[in-house]
C-alpha cells in the first residue's frame, strides 16, 4: 500500500531549522491497522502529514499505491487526496457553515458526482456511523463523538485506499472514544488500511501495529495483538 | 459552463455568512451610491449651463449705442448715439463674408387688444434673420418676411402665451389685433425653449414700426449672428474690428466704453465650453476616484474573507479540492457581491437623484440624473472591479499549503 524510504523532513526555525524526521523507513500493507505512537514533538502528525499529501518531505522517497509521491503540482495532489486518501483529524475539521450531509458529501462534489448521488452516498455513509437522523444538524448542533463520526463518514464517503486519522479521540472522553475505535476497527475488518497518530496506549492496543517515534527515527516496530473496542463499549 | 453545483456552494456560502456578506457588499453599494450621486449632481450643473444657452443662438453678436463718455475728435461728451438703417446697411456691406444672419431691433411697449381681451406687450420690430438669431420656432403660419418688409406690412406675429392671453383657445392666426389704436393682422404664431418671457412677445417688421412709430429711419439694437466657419478667436477678433470701425464711424473715443457696445456671445461661449470641459474633468476625477475607492474596499474585503476562511480552504484541500475550484470559489462570491450590491448602490442613487431633483433645481442643478450608458458602463466596470479584487486573494488562497490552512484557527 504505501513504502517510505528514508524521508526527511525539516522546519526552519529562525535561522537554524529542526530536524524532524531524521530518515524514516516505513511500509505499510495493505488491510493494516498501524498505531503511530510517540511523545510531544517526536513528529507524529509530520509524518502523517506527508503521508497524506499536506505536507512535503525534504528528501527521502515515498510510493503510495504504486504511484511515486513526489514534485506534485497542486492539481495533481489534488486528485491523489481525493482518490487515495480520507482524512480523520483531532478536531474533526467540519465545515461549520453546511450540515452533516453536506460535509460528508463534499469529497463527492470534488469527485465530480453529480448532486443525487452525492446526497445518496452521504446519506449511506452518514447511516453507517449511526447518524441519518442527524443528517440536517450543523456541527454546532452535535456532540465532540457524533462530529468524529461525521468526519469519518466524509472520510469514507470517496471510498478511499487510505485512512489517516491524527488523534481521531483526543478530544474525546474515553467512552467515546471507544465507540470510535470501535467503529475503526470495523472498517478495518471490512478491508480499509488505517493509519493512527496517538499517543495512548490503550488506543494503540486496539490497533494490530504499533510504531514508535524518538528523535525522528522509528524506535520500536512491532505487531501486536488487537484488543476489541467493543468489549468496552 | 455552467456549474450549477459551484453557483449552489457560493450562495450557500454567502447566505450562511450573511453578516459577512451585507457587511462587504455595504461598502460597494455605498461607493456606487455616492458615485452615481455625485455624477448626477455634475450632469444637473452640466444640464444648467446646456439650458441656459440653448435661447439664443450661440454665435450672436449685440450691438447697442449710448451717449458718449469722453469728449473726442472736437466733440463734447454726452452726445447721444442713435443706429439707423444705414449703419445696418454698411455693416451688412462691409462684413458680408463674416455674417450669416442680421437684423435691427426696434423696442416699443403696446396695448394690445382683441374683442374684450386687453393687455401690455413688448414689440420687436424686426427683419426675417431675427428667427434664427432667436431661435423663434413657428407654432402657427409664418415669420416676418422680406416682402412685409419691403410693403412695410401691418403683419404681426405673436407669442404662444399672446394667442392664449387675448384668444384664450382659439386660434389668432388671420385676425387682427389693436395695439395701440392700429390694426395688425397675425401672420404666425411662435415658441420659444427659453423662457415664458420670450413667448409673450409681438413681432412686427421693422420698417412698418418705423413708418408708424416716428416716421424715422431709428433702430435701437442690430444683433449679428456670425459665420459659422469662423472659430471663437476668430469670431472675437471679427466683433473687436466691428467695434473699432463703428467707434471710427461715429467719431466716439476708442476707449469709450459706454457709447458703441458690442456683446459677443463667442467669448461667454468660450468660457462655457471652459466650465465644461472643467465640469467633464471633475466628472472623470470623481468616477475614477469613487470606482479606486470601491476596489481597494472590495480587495480588503476580499483578503479578510480569504483570512477568515482559510481553515475552510485547507478542509477543501484536503478533501480534494483542486485549485481551480478554490480560486473560482473565492472570486465569483466576489463578483456577484459586487455586482448585485453595486446594483443595488446604483438603483438607490438614481431613487435618491429622483427624490431631490426638485430640491436640486434651486440650486441650479437641473434635471440630475445619470444616462442609461452610464448605468450599464458602471455595471460593467464593476463586475470588472469584483473580478479584479478578487482575483488576487483567490489566487493566493488557492496557493496556501493545505497543512498550513489547516493549523489556522
Ligand atoms: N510548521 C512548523 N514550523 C516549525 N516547526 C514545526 C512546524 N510543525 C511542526 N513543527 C515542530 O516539529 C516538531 C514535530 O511536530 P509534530 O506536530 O509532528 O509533533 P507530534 O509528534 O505530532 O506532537 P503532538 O503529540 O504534540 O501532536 C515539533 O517540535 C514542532 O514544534
Ligand atoms: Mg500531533
Amino acid at each position: 500500500m504505501l513504502k517510505i524510504n528514508q524521508l526527511h523532513k525539516s522546519y526552519p526555525i529562525g535561522d537554524s531549522s529542526l530536524h524532524v524526521l531524521k530518515g524514516i523507513d516505513l511500509d505499510v500493507e495493505s488491510g493494516e491497522m498501524v498505531a503511530i505512537m510517540g511523545s510531544s514533538g517526536s513528529g507524529k502528525s509530520t509524518l502523517l502529514n506527508i503521508i497524506g499529501m499536506l505536507d512535503e518531505a525534504d528528501s527521502g522517497d515515498y510510493i503510495l499505491d504504486d504511484v511515486p509521491i513526489k514534485n506534485l503540482n497542486e492539481k495533481k495532489a489534488a486528485i491523489y487526496r481525493n482518490k487515495f486518501l480520507g482524512f480523520i483529524f483531532q478536531s474533526f475539521n467540519l465545515i461549520n457553515y453546511k450540515n452533516a450531509l453536506e460535509n460528508v458529501a463534499l469529497p463527492l462534489y470534488y469527485q465530480g458526482l453529480k448532486r443525487k448521488e452525492r446526497q445518496e452516498k452521504g446519506k449511506f455513509h452518514l447511516k453507517k456511523v449511526g447518524l441519518l437522523d442527524w443528517a440536517h444538524h450543523l456541527p454546532s448542533e452535535l456532540s465532540g463523538g457524533q462530529k468524529q463520526r461525521v468526519a469519518i463518514a466524509r472520510a469514507l464517503a470517496a471510498n478511499p485506499k487510505l485512512l489517516l486519522a491524527d488523534e481521531p479521540t483526543g478530544a474525546l472522553d474515553t467512552t467515546t472514544s471507544y465507540e470510535i475505535m470501535e467503529f475503526l476497527q470495523q472498517l478495518n475488518d471490512e478491508g480499509k488500511t488505517i493509519l493512527i497518530v496517538t499517543h495512548e496506549e490503550d488506543i494503540a492496543e486496539m490497533c494490530k501495529r504499533v510504531v514508535r517515534l524518538r528523535d525522528g527515527i522509528i524506535m520500536e516496530d512491532k505487531k501486536v495483538n488487537q484488543v476489541r473496542a467493543s468489549q468496552y463499549v | 459552463m455552467f456549474d450549477l453545483d459551484l453557483w449552489r456552494e457560493i450562495f450557500q456560502s454567502m447566505n450562511k455568512n450573511r453578516t459577512r456578506s451585507i457587511l462587504s457588499g455595504f461598502t460597494v453599494a455605498f461607493a456606487i451610491l455616492l458615485f452615481t450621486i455625485l455624477i448626477g449632481i455634475a450632469n444637473g450643473l452640466g444640464n444648467t449651463f446646456q439650458e441656459g444657452f440653448a435661447d439664443d443662438a450661440i454665435n450672436a453678436i449685440f450691438i447697442r449705442t449710448g451717449n458718449t463718455t469722453k469728449a473726442y475728435d472736437g466733440l463734447q461728451a454726452g452726445r447721444r448715439i442713435q443706429l439707423k438703417n444705414e449703419d445696418f446697411d454698411f455693416i451688412n456691406e462691409e462684413y458680408k463674408d463674416k455674417i450669416q444672419y442680421s437684423t435691427v431691433r426696434i423696442f416699443k411697449n403696446v396695448n394690445a387688444s382683441y374683442k374684450g381681451e386687453k393687455n401690455n406687450y413688448s414689440v420687436r420690430a424686426v427683419n426675417p434673420d431675427h428667427q434664427f438669431l432667436e431661435k423663434s420656432i413657428m407654432k402657427d403660419g409664418r415669420y416676418i418676411s422680406q416682402l412685409d418688409l419691403q410693403n412695410k406690412s401691418k403683419f404681426i406675429v405673436i407669442g404662444r402665451l399672446v394667442e392664449e392671453d387675448l384668444f384664450s383657445k382659439e386660434s389668432a392666426l388671420g385676425e387682427y389685433i389693436n395695439l395701440s389704436g392700429i390694426q395688425y393682422k397675425v401672420v404666425g404664431v411662435f415658441t420659444d425653449e427659453g423662457n415664458d418671457n420670450e413667448e409673450r412677445i409681438i413681432y412686427m417688421p421693422a420698417s412698418t414700426a418705423q413708418l408708424l412709430y416716428g416716421n424715422n429711419d431709428y433702430v435701437d439694437s442690430i444683433t449679428l449672428g456670425y459665420n459659422p466657419d469662423l472659430s471663437v478667436d476668430e469670431a472675437i477678433a471679427f466683433s473687436n474690428k466691428l467695434t473699432k470701425r463703428l467707434k471710427d464711424r461715429f467719431s466716439v473715443a476708442p476707449t469709450d466704453q459706454s457709447a458703441v457696445r458690442v456683446f459677443n456671445m463667442a467669448l461667454q461661449n468660450k468660457g462655457v465650453s471652459q466650465l465644461q470641459f472643467g465640469l467633464g474633468l471633475i466628472i472623470i476625477v470623481i468616477g475614477l476616484g469613487t470606482l479606486i475607492a470601491g476596489i481597494v474596499g472590495i480587495s480588503n474585503i476580499m483578503i479578510f474573507i480569504v483570512k477568515e476562511r482559510t481553515k475552510e480552504i485547507g478542509i477543501r484541500k484536503a478533501l480534494g479540492a483542486p485549485p481551480r475550484k478554490i480560486v473560482s470559489l473565492i472570486l465569483l462570491e466576489s463578483i456577484i457581491i459586487t455586482a448585485i450590491t453595486g446594483y443595488i448602490g446604483l438603483v438607490l442613487g438614481v431613487a435618491v437623484l429622483e427624490w431631490a431633483n426638485p430640491l436640486l433645481e434651486d440650486y441650479f442643478i437641473k434635471e440630475a440624473g445619470v444616462s442609461k450608458n452610464i448605468v450599464i458602463t458602471a455595471t460593467i466596470v464593476l463586475v470588472l472591479a469584483g473580478s479584479l479584487a478578487g482575483y488576487l486573494p483567490a489566487k493566493k488562497a488557492s496557493k496556501i499549503k493545505p497543512i498550513v490552512a489547516l493549523r489556522n484557527d
